[in-house]
């Protein structure tokens, strides 16, 4: 080490220098002289327009957020609703730089309950469609409005998670054997609930400009996620899951990351009773207390020896259910596609460490009465939780 | 179980690294601005039902040719009389890549004919391309020559609709051919029938070079010499040699539209090019004149377009190759692809005001072909 820091002079300087300056001189060289110019020639430019969100504030206007997405400026010099040219205005102005946001803001008498197909047409001709399903004035900013969509999240989180966690003091009482089947149905649940983000996760990033590297950015999220719960997962006064403590912090990253996946469910839904596309309604809600009902188990599955407050249950409910009423907020008002990827990345990194840990917890319980883990009531309960949320999963499938 | 208020910020922290967050505070605090908001609803807004049509205007000049000069600019060429007591009119026509806008804003990288002696290149002292091509305008046994030069990197030909030999056909194959970048061939024929017809590119594949914009009117006017009584009279009124003619007030008119992207559905109807032109600036009718229109399509991908004019009928000349009208008193007419044909129509004793004409395909008339005649204008 310290022979290294000897040898650390002047030319080790000029040596850590000279790729960054040929680095400078070269792009300059390249911009100037263009040497595949050969392969591009005077090619149009390339226009990339992404349209976010679709609102109907009005029954005189649409309103589309969009994006250039593109490595060039795009002009949106025309705008057809349903084959036909309409007035418009582009806020803040026709010409998109890349990766700039603008506000298209048509006047169009549209139809309650029918779909709209609107087309931007940029000054060279490229179209960008995009497509009303079904129109809907989209909510006001209302207390009301805030408060019916609030009421929607506490159904699809905080209900179902706390009448699954009703079932602790009964659970309680099951032999080590039927607690161990109780663990390894949360690691179903919660496998089924790992593929489930991370296919809405990709899902939404394919909607994202191809600038923003949507599918990698909720991977990058996930894994960081997922390094930062094991980091705080490995410190002293947790760091044994034969302890109270222990178990508790397991259960608290249960919380953590079905409180993720239920921001993505809320986003989800919010999004949907905006856009008008959960004609289902009270049934698709109805749908979501089943499909959320044994997330409460899962998340006091691993303190069922334990004695945790009413205090500890209460904030554990908060946590998993909670981000459901945020979720529903986000997305009926200010959706955003770019945050949705990072949050569903970290639903995805944080349940995939719970599927880690409960693991372990069945795995150090078999060890300790060195017998093999993989019993078939553990795979029993494995397929089971899978089973369970795949066909609950039917009902809400916005 | 105890988390530490740092265990937090590190759990937090690192999900939300690289976050917009001010991004998400101002969106749920302020939302996505003005139009969400409850309080400007309505409040300013234009009428949605009538903020119907595109927006701006499309500039003209730049684009070196109007359709309100296109409905009345007839190219005669060079005229010189024959040994035999004929006429000779000559032509220089080129072929030439353009940029021309077609709705306000939108430019479609169109490829032209331009001819030397066309108005609008006389009007500007040099060659003009335009879209539709330069309208020309002879009359029944007149000797055609055109001298077709191609100055732009793609292969054209001048195909017209009348009647030649196989070798002035202008299709690959036959005569001259192809005409290459910088190569030069001559068309001559004589012209017949009397009508309304058009001429086009027949280099393939066909359906790219004609919807580029190579086509345009080719009018034979008929010789009322040749004919007898109502005959002769009703011909000198369609000869633009003859005094009759100027009880008429004539418009060219080519139905076309423009697929900006390339998807083989067009985005963009017009009449003579640009999109809504006779609905922004209507025609001024003169009501002591009779109406004849010359009417073309050459609409590509769609099998069929058409011709509605309110408040009024007219009589119709199928392909304009006869002197008694083929269809009376209608108000709509459809045309396939290269079909033709002339209309006349009388506004006098009509009210001032506005009188519209459009493609009676909703859909094509919503999308640019629309338009307005006017009386008592000004």
């Amino acid at each position: 080490m310290t022979e290294t820091e000897n040898r650390f002079t002047t030319r080790t300087w000029m040596f850590l220098i000279l790729p960054v300056v040929l680095l400078l001189a070269l792009v300059v060289l390249f911009l100037n002289t263009n040497p595949i110019r050969i392969a591009g020639g005077d090619l149009p430019p390339v226009e990339e327009i992404n349209i976010q969100r679709i609102t109907l504030p009005d029954h005189g206007r649409i309103v589309l957020q969009v994006v250039n997405g593109g490595p060039d400026p795009v002009t949106i010099a025309q705008v057809l609703v349903d084959d036909a040219y309409w007035q418009f205005k582009v806020e803040p102005e026709n010409t998109l730089d890349p990766l700039q946001s603008g506000q298209v803001v048509i006047y169009y008498p549209w139809v309650e309950g029918e779909a709209h197909e609107i087309v931007l047409i940029s000054n060279t001709g490229a179209t960008f469609d995009a497509a009303v399903e079904l129109a809907v004035q989209t909510p006001s900013r209302g207390l009301d409005q805030l408060l019916s969509y609030a009421l929607v999240g506490v159904y699809v989180g905080i209900i179902p998670v706390g009448l699954g966690m009703l079932w602790f003091p009964a659970m309680r009482q099951f032999s080590r054997r039927l607690m161990n089947f109780v663990l390894a149905l949360t690691i179903g649940l919660m496998l089924f609930l790992v593929v489930d983000t991370f296919l809405e996760m990709v899902e939404v990033a394919e909607r994202l400009p191809g600038v923003f590297q949507g599918t990698a950015l909720g991977i990058f999220a996930a894994l960081l996620t997922w390094l930062a719960i094991t980091a705080v997962g490995n410190r002293d006064k947790y760091a044994d899951r034969a302890t109270p403590s222990g178990r508790a912090f397991i259960a608290f990253v249960i919380a953590l990351g079905i409180g993720f996946h239920n921001l993505g469910e809320g986003l989800a839904v919010g999004a949907a009773f905006a856009l008008g596309e959960a004609a289902l309604g009270s049934f698709l809600v109805v749908g979501f207390i089943l499909h959320n009902l044994t997330e409460g188990i899962g998340i006091v599955a691993p303190v069922l020896r334990d004695q945790p407050k009413y205090g500890w249950f209460a904030l554990m409910l908060l946590l998993a259910g909670g981000p459901a009423i945020i979720g529903t907020l986000i997305g009926g008002f200010a959706y955003s596609p770019v945050l949705t990827v990072i949050f569903l990345g970290v639903g995805v990194g944080a349940i995939w460490q719970v599927i880690i840990e409960v693991g372990r917890l069945v795995m150090d319980s078999a060890k300790r009465r060195e017998e093999n883990p993989v019993t078939w009531l553990n795979v029993l309960g494995l397929l089971l939780g899978i089973v369970v949320m795949y066909l609950t999963a039917f009902l809400v499938n916005v | 179980m105890k988390l530490s208020r740092r265990d937090l910020l590190k759990l937090g922290g690192a999900g939300f690294l690289g976050l917009p967050l001010a991004k998400v505070i101002r969106e749920v605090l302020i939302g996505e601005g003005d139009p969400s908001s409850p309080h400007d609803m309505g409040d300013g807004n234009p009428d949605a039902h009538l903020s119907f049509g595109p927006v701006g205007q499309v500039d003209h000049e730049r684009n070196g040719f109007d359709p309100h000069t296109i409905l009345s600019d007839y190219d005669f060429g060079t005229t010189s009389d024959l040994p035999d007591g004929r006429t000779l009119r000559e032509y220089e026509f080129y072929a030439m890549d353009k940029e021309i806008e077609i709705a306000p804003g939108v430019f479609f990288p169109g490829w032209v004919y331009g001819s030397l002696t066309s108005p609008a290149s006389q009007r500007s002292g040099r060659l003009v391309g335009q879209v539709p091509g330069p309208t020309i305008r002879c009359v029944e046994g007149d000797r055609i020559r055109i001298k077709f030069t191609n100055t732009s990197p793609h292969p054209h030909t001048i195909h017209f609709h009348g009647i030649h030999s196989a070798k002035m056909d202008g299709v690959p194959l036959q005569g001259d051919g192809l005409i290459h970048q910088g190569q030069s061939t001559y068309y001559e024929f004589d012209a017949y029938p009397f009508g309304c017809h058009l001429y086009h590119c027949h280099a393939l594949p066909l359906a790219r070079h004609i919807h580029k914009g190579l086509y345009g009117g080719f009018i034979v006017d008929p010789d009322p010499e040749r004919y007898a009584g109502e005959e002769a009279a009703i011909a000198r009124t369609r000869n633009h040699n003859y005094p009759e003619n100027e009880q008429y007030q004539e418009m060219f008119m080519l139905m076309n539209a423009f697929d900006t992207n390339f998807d083989k559905e067009n985005e963009v109807y017009a009449v003579n090019t640009v999109t809504f032109a006779y609905h922004h600036q209507p025609i001024d009718l003169d009501r002591s004149k009779r109406q004849r229109i010359y009417l073309v399509n050459v609409t590509e991908f769609d099998p069929i377009n058409s011709m509605h004019l309110h408040a009024n009928f007219f009589d119709y000349y199928d392909h304009g190759t006869t002197l008694t009208p083929t269809l009376r008193t209608i108000d709509t007419v459809s045309q396939i692809q290269a079909q033709r044909g002339i209309l006349e129509f009388s506004f006098e004793g009509f009210e001032d005001g506005l009188y519209m004409f459009h493609a009676h395909q909703s859909e094509f008339a919503e999308l640019g072909w629309m338009g307005n005649f006017r009386l008592g204008g000004e």
